[in-house]
């Protein structure tokens, strides 16, 4: 048992946050989020210049081969800076699916491009009807002569904007929310059927509505068995959970920064407002939330690519009710203390409380983990 | 990085608790793992085992008798007990004032007092706060005046832990009025059969004797029992304080209670369902479940960080902040757990050789008892609002 970091978890723990702080200030994430794509492909080939894109693939593939807390790390970092590049949809959630099941050739023409920069990807699979269970699809994949052809819709679909390959889930059997059944297939952008519908979310990130209309797809773009994809989209969103539950910890980090910096700072009744009791026992319950989120995000970044799937959830599921409970305090508390600054577009907190708020929406929320972490 | 104990680690945790299961009396376990009530003898022969093993004191050095361990054996050691439902031998010798004496006391008093503490000869109990100094401990009042070769004692102490059983108190005396407060500070050990010493007894409103008064009426107490230097009892007293954070967090005896309160909640049954299953509750349990896996993790992090040479900071501070209101969140969801079987007070359904019918589940009786009696965890070793202001001031620098 030790919580020490490796020399490389170290090296990348320097890399991001120098990164963070020379090329992802406030005012240039503000000019990032204004341009035409809303995110930046320049800070993105930056990324894979330093080799943050290729942290777990594997080195026969182009990456580093590190894990996920290797991962983790970075996203800490990216949580402090409120990155809104498509790493997840991309790396984590994307990458880590063609790692898990893809074959020999698909990993080898996809994931040295993703450990490049040259694309992205995003994994469809919520709908419309589905809200966070993950069963619930009901698009449907029909066999035909050379392949599969697929007909529905997928709905808030991360990264949808700009992936070049969509990782679908459909359905070649069962009912609406039986686990077995379900496939997943890869899907270029702008194949014929596909549309897209992209827009930006409250806090920056961005997603798409994808609707396909009798979109062929070849044989050799199944991905995993067919019909017994389940387990891989439940690895790939737990995976996503740990994602998000290590970068919340870096929003709530550095929002706890910038509250007790004002609370240092601002003065009322020609004194610091730090100085009243009342405020300074609100910052230190803000500080005690924050480190047990951080405890419990460590500990979904340790399990997230465990093979026992019921120590990966019971994991997962315990982090993110934490991280949203906690993220929520430390949001809506930080706003409170601030004033009106607090919810002001030009001042930093108030962006970092709706990533945290976003978070919580992602992937599952609150309750809905809860219930799962209480009947594994 | 890596969040799973070593192979070696684990055989150290299985080499305990193979020793516990041998040699803890059967009917004491059942005592703690019942939360029936424990004698003061249950304690001692509990005392006399670990020993007689040599892991009564395992924090101090090895000199006076530690072990050694790494600091994740001492968290794995602590764990196992609570498991196996070991008697938590109380703090105020081995990790209170034992600490103080081996840092502060001269030879004589280590030569004397140690050995002592170690065999259990001596039951301490704690002389720290009185009836107008609690969370202001420095503004005590208890006085200690040098009479020839004697402190004369007079005052009252409060809250005194197991007063009735001890047999000796280390007490925080005024002997320098004029100074500032926390400069005219001693601290002095006192023989509890000395002439001048009343207990009274505190009965906490779960009916229990746990605390006391403690009046002195002209005591003489030997200058030669004077800790350290007159007039710094008080750098003795935080140092003391600073020991007592660490474990306050009860880590391992919470989820020993967690997985009575789901056993329970399996049994008690709401409109036919089982209460675990009665999503409300089940809730509870499950939210409670997650911030006890935080505070352990919370736990072994700053053990880590210990093991690395760190001095604990402030973060002991936050585990007793969540330790306690995790303890005290189960001791509420057992409570609710019972449904109105909560109200009968049968205190003597506590007592492991009582043979009355319960009035309700079996293990009901202690659960209202226990969850007044636990407001404690929150007021004691440093209210939870001290802690902030602690950590307000030391982490946050505010």
């Amino acid at each position: 048992m030790n919580f020490d970091l490796t020399d490389t978890q170290r090296m990348l723990q320097d890399t991001a946050a120098r990164l963070i702080r020379e090329r992802y200030g406030f005012e240039e994430r503000n000019r990032i989020l204004a341009s035409t794509d809303g995110f930046s492909r320049e800070i993105w080939a930056v990324f894979a210049e330093l080799g943050l894109l290729g942290v777990e693939i594997a080195e026969e593939y182009g990456g580093i081969g590190g894990d996920f807390q290797d991962l983790a790390i970075v996203l800490d970092a990216f949580g402090r800076g409120l990155v809104v590049e498509p790493f997840i949809p991309t790396v984590v959630l994307g990458a880590g699916l063609i790692s898990a099941a893809g074959t020999p050739e698909q990993k080898e023409t996809i994931l040295p491009k993703v450990a490049e920069g040259q694309t992205f990807l995003a994994l469809a699979h919520g709908e419309p009807k589905s809200r966070y269970t993950l069963a619930h699809v009901e698009t449907k994949a029909v066999r035909s002569d050379d392949g599969y052809i697929l007909t529905g819709a997928k709905s808030v679909v991360l990264g949808g904007d700009c992936a070049d390959i969509f990782i679908v889930s459909a359905r070649t059997s069962g009912a609406t929310t039986d686990t077995d059944g379900i496939s997943l297939f890869l899907v270029e952008r702008g194949s014929p059927g596909v549309e897209i519908r992209a827009y930006p979310n409250v806090d920056g990130t961005r997603a798409a509505e994808v609707t396909l209309e009798g979109v062929h797809v070849k044989a050799g773009e199944l991905l995993g068995p067919e019909g017994g994809a389940y387990p891989l989209i439940e690895q790939a969103v737990d995976r996503g959970i740990a994602a998000v539950c290590a970068e919340a910890i870096g929003v709530m980090a550095a929002l706890n920064d910038i509250t007790l910096d004002f609370l240092k700072t601002r003065t009322q009744f020609g004194v610091p407002i730090g100085s009243f009791q009342v405020l300074q026992h609100r910052m230190v319950d803000l500080v005690v939330a924050q480190e047990q989120a951080t405890s419990l995000a460590i500990l979904a970044a340790d399990r997230a690519n465990a093979a026992d799937a019921k120590d990966r959830a019971r994991a997962v599921s315990a982090a993110k009710v934490l991280v949203g409970r906690n993220g929520r305090l430390v949001g809506q508390d930080a706003i409170q203390m601030h004033g009106g600054i607090g919810i002001t577009k030009e001042y930093t907190a108030g962006h970092y409380f709706k990533r945290l708020t976003m978070i919580d929406r992602s992937f599952g929320d609150t309750d809905h983990h809860l219930a799962r972490f209480a009947t594994l | 990085m890596d969040l799973r104990f070593t192979a070696e680690e684990l055989g150290f945790a299985e080499e305990v608790r193979s020793w516990v299961r041998a040699n803890l009396a059967h009917s004491t376990r059942d005592k703690v793992l019942n939360a029936k009530k424990l004698s003061k003898q249950d304690y001692l022969d509990w005392h006399a085992s670990l020993n007689e093993r040599g892991w009564i004191v395992p924090a101090w050095s090895k000199e006076h008798g530690g072990t050694g361990w790494t600091a994740i054996q001492k968290h794995l050691f602590d764990e196992v007990l609570s498991e196996e439902g070991a008697p938590e031998i109380p703090a105020f010798s081995v990790k209170m004032i034992g600490p103080v004496l081996i840092a502060f006391a001269n030879e004589e008093q280590k030569a004397h007092y140690l050995p002592r503490i170690r065999s259990g000869e001596d039951w301490w109990c704690q002389g720290f706060s009185e009836p107008g100094s609690g969370s202001d401990l420095a503004s005590l009042r208890t006085k200690a005046v040098l009479d020839g070769d004697h402190w004369v004692v007079n005052g009252q102490k409060t809250w005194t832990t197991m007063a009735q059983y001890a047999d000796m108190i280390f007490c925080l005396c005024r002997t320098d009025p004029t100074a500032k407060k926390q400069m005219g500070i001693s601290m002095l050990l006192i023989d509890m059969k000395t002439p001048g010493i009343t207990v009274r007894p505190i009965i906490t409103i779960d009916g229990a004797h746990e605390v006391n008064e403690v009046f002195f009426d002209d005591v003489r107490v030997p200058a030669a029992n004077l800790v350290g230097e007159v007039n710094k009892g008080w750098d003795y007293a935080k140092f003391l304080l600073s020991h007592e954070r660490t474990g306050i967090a009860r880590v391992g005896r919470s989820k020993r209670e967690l997985l009575r309160l789901k056993q329970i909640a399996q049994k008690e049954l709401s409109d036919g369902v089982p209460l675990a299953q009665v999503p409300a509750f089940r809730d509870k349990i499950a939210n409670l479940e997650i911030d006890l896996m935080a505070l352990e993790i919370s736990g072994l992090r700053m053990l880590s960080a210990a093991q690395a040479g760190k001095a604990p900071g402030a973060e002991a501070n936050m585990l007793k902040i969540k330790g306690s209101e995790i303890q005290q969140r189960l001791t509420e969801l057992m409570m609710e757990a019972v449904g109105p079987y909560a109200l009968p007070f049968n205190p003597a359904a506590r007592n492991l050789d009582w043979n009355g019918e319960p009035i309700g589940p079996d293990y009901a009786a202690s659960f209202a008892p226990d969850y007044f009696n636990y407001r404690k965890t929150s007021i004691y070793g440093g209210s939870n609002e001290i802690q902030r202001n602690i950590l307000a001031k030391a982490k946050l620098g505010l």
